[in-house]
């Protein structure tokens, strides 16, 4: 294992590492970041309250929009000389959401990758391709991070292309592929009809950003002759190596030491007994860039504290099975339809008209399409103008999703309504 | 002149749903052409009674507007469109689209015009004598 003694720690053990490493955190938040101090002292709490992992559920939540409100920096809990780089991702509107690491939080991120690789055979013998996009999405770096520790020769050919992809796993030889898995599958069958199955090297696959079927998964395995991993994690976390999967891929395994996992009721917020479906929410015990108390994902699933055939006893998650909110994950990208709300009310420029999303999956490649009713202020008599508006409707959804969407005008009052309501989202794909 | 232009998805029964619609309330088509797209189109109309036809279709749900557009007679025979385009031309007036019907008159034809000045198209066509239709005209005597 990359870290046996952190990995398999007795439960007792590490839940005095988390207690100790809870009580830091929340003293040292206390003092450095506002918002965290006023809702603590809204509850009538103060950092010695926090004895324990026990007290956790005491601690007031952390939210994305918390993310929006002190953008860009004002939630980071170090001063800026010591922040070494940033992420960011969309978040619910136009703005984006900012998120900082300390050399010690880039440090502690490729540990956590550098674990899942480890887990599932990969060594400084190998060759991982990192498909994944390079930027200010965690992905490609965040696999990056984890790939460079464990000394392995890291090839960064970042997203796209799909040619040169093929081109670059068969001349270089490739053992290792990081990318979402429905790209994967797209490798796949590209790498079919190229003919060159049978020249790769690959044996391993970590693949994440977006949900994913066990059925996904064994298609990937097949089409590519590899084992297929999943991998989890969110940039206001961390980015991807929050949770993994072990050889056994049989649950995530959070990286407990520094991610303390709940799940709780989105609706009555209490914390749910082990095992129960519920609300993800993070608290980062180690981060110093960004840390987040009690931070509410809004992904939902189920944690299952049993000890793995693999020895490790940090807690597994399973696949998120749902949002508590509306966000989509479209080609791995997050994507809220308050965002296209935004677009089609600027470009309207007086209300919102009504709109569908409608989201696919054709070929392994999601589909993203949005039907738009002709209104009052998208009409004109001529060609040309509608057309032009239709373009800048795609230019803006462009600039603020960073994934292009088919924009459809379609007749007043044809979408589905129900109970008066149009329907909002329509996902076709069965995953 | 009143021309409605009304926006019509590309969907079977899309473009006889507005047809009918102007059946049941006994509006008469003049003229009428269709630019379209792939997606959609949009119907241009000529019609007897364009403030009812409008109000028709709005209510059954579908987006109609209504513009401006100068019906200017020519004569029909070979040279006569062109010779009204000239008059606009020299005027230096931009056409953004046209059509042109056949009207009930003998020996004239007649061109619907959309152009981006139609106060000063309508002078010239005034001061050379070109006949225009307005709304209150019977296309059909
Ligand atoms: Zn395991």
């Amino acid at each position: 294992m990359w870290q046996e003694k952190i990995e398999t720690m007795p439960r007792e053990e590490l839940e005095a590492l988390q207690s100790e490493r809870l009580i830091w955190q929340v003293k040292r938040m206390y003092e450095r970041v506002p918002l965290f101090k006023q809702r603590m002292d809204e509850k009538g709490l103060k950092p010695e309250d926090i004895k324990s992992v026990q007290d956790l559920h005491k601690l007031p939540f952390s939210y994305k929009q918390d993310l929006r409100d002190y953008y860009p920096y004002g939630l980071f809990a170090e001063p800026m000389e010591n922040i070494e780089r940033v992420h960011a991702s969309s978040g619910t509107t136009g703005k984006k959401i900012v998120v900082g690491y300390t050399k010690k939080d880039l440090s502690d991120w490729a540990d956590c990758v550098a674990r899942m690789m480890h887990a599932i055979g990969l060594s400084n013998r190998d060759f991982i391709q990192v498909s994944y996009g390079y930027g200010l999405f965690t992905g490609g770096l965040g696999a990056h991070g984890g790939a460079e520790r464990i000394g392995a020769t890291v090839i960064p050919t970042s997203s796209g292309n799909t040619a040169n992809q093929l081109q670059t796993m068969v001349d270089f030889g490739s053992t290792a592929l990081c990318c979402t898995p429905s790209y994967a599958l797209y490798l796949g069958e590209a790498a079919e009809e190229a003919g060159v199955i049978d020249k790769l090297q690959l044996k391993a696959g970590i693949f994440g950003a977006e949900p994913w079927s066990e059925d996904m998964r064994q298609e990937i395995e097949r089409k590519l002759h590899i084992k297929a991993y999943d991998i989890y994690g969110l940039s206001e976390i961390m980015g991807p190596g929050v949770s993994y999967e072990c050889e056994y891929q049989a649950g995530m395994h959070v990286c407990e030491d520094m991610f303390i996992p709940e799940i709780i009721d989105p609706d009555t917020l209490e914390v749910l007994p082990a095992g129960e479906k519920g609300e993800l929410v993070f608290t980062t015990i180690t981060k110093e860039g960004f840390p987040l108390i009690r931070y509410r994902t809004r992904d939902i699933c189920s944690l299952n504290y049993e000890k793995c055939k693999c020895g490790r006893t940090h807690v597994r998650m399973n696949k998120p099975q749902g949002r508590t909110d509306d966000m989509l994950i479209i080609r791995g990208v997050n994507v809220f339809p308050s965002q296209i709300e935004e677009v089609l009310l600027k470009v309207s420029g007086d209300i919102t008209p009504n709109y569908q999303i409608v989201v696919d999956r054709v070929n392994n490649t999601d589909t993203f399409d949005i039907n738009v009713e002709m209104s009052e202020a998208l009409f004109a008599d001529d060609i040309k103008t509608i057309e032009k508006t239709e373009r800048l409707i795609k230019e803006r959804l462009r600039d603020v999703l960073g994934i292009s969407a088919g924009v459809h005008l379609v007749n007043p009052k044809s979408i589905t309504r129900s109970e008066g309501k149009a329907k909002r989202v329509i996902d076709k794909r069965k995953i | 002149m009143k021309q409605l232009s009304v926006f019509v998805e590309n969907k079977i029964g899309r473009l006889s749903a507005v047809l009918d619609i102007l059946k049941v309330n006994d509006v008469d088509i003049s003229a009428l052409s269709l630019a379209d797209t792939s997606e959609y189109g949009i119907l241009r109309l000529v019609v007897d009674k364009p403030d009812e036809a409008m109000a028709a279709l709005k209510e059954a749900g579908i987006m109609v507007k209504c513009t401006q557009v100068i019906a200017a007679a020519m004569d029909d025979a070979p040279g006569g469109l062109a010779y009204l385009l000239s008059l606009l031309t020299n005027a230096n007036i931009g056409i953004e689209y046209m059509y042109a019907f056949i009207g009930k008159a003998e020996g004239k034809a007649w061109t619907v015009l959309r152009v981006d000045d139609v106060e000063t198209a309508t002078e010239v066509f005034k001061k050379n004598g070109v006949a225009m239709h307005d709304d209150h005209d019977n296309y059909r005597r």
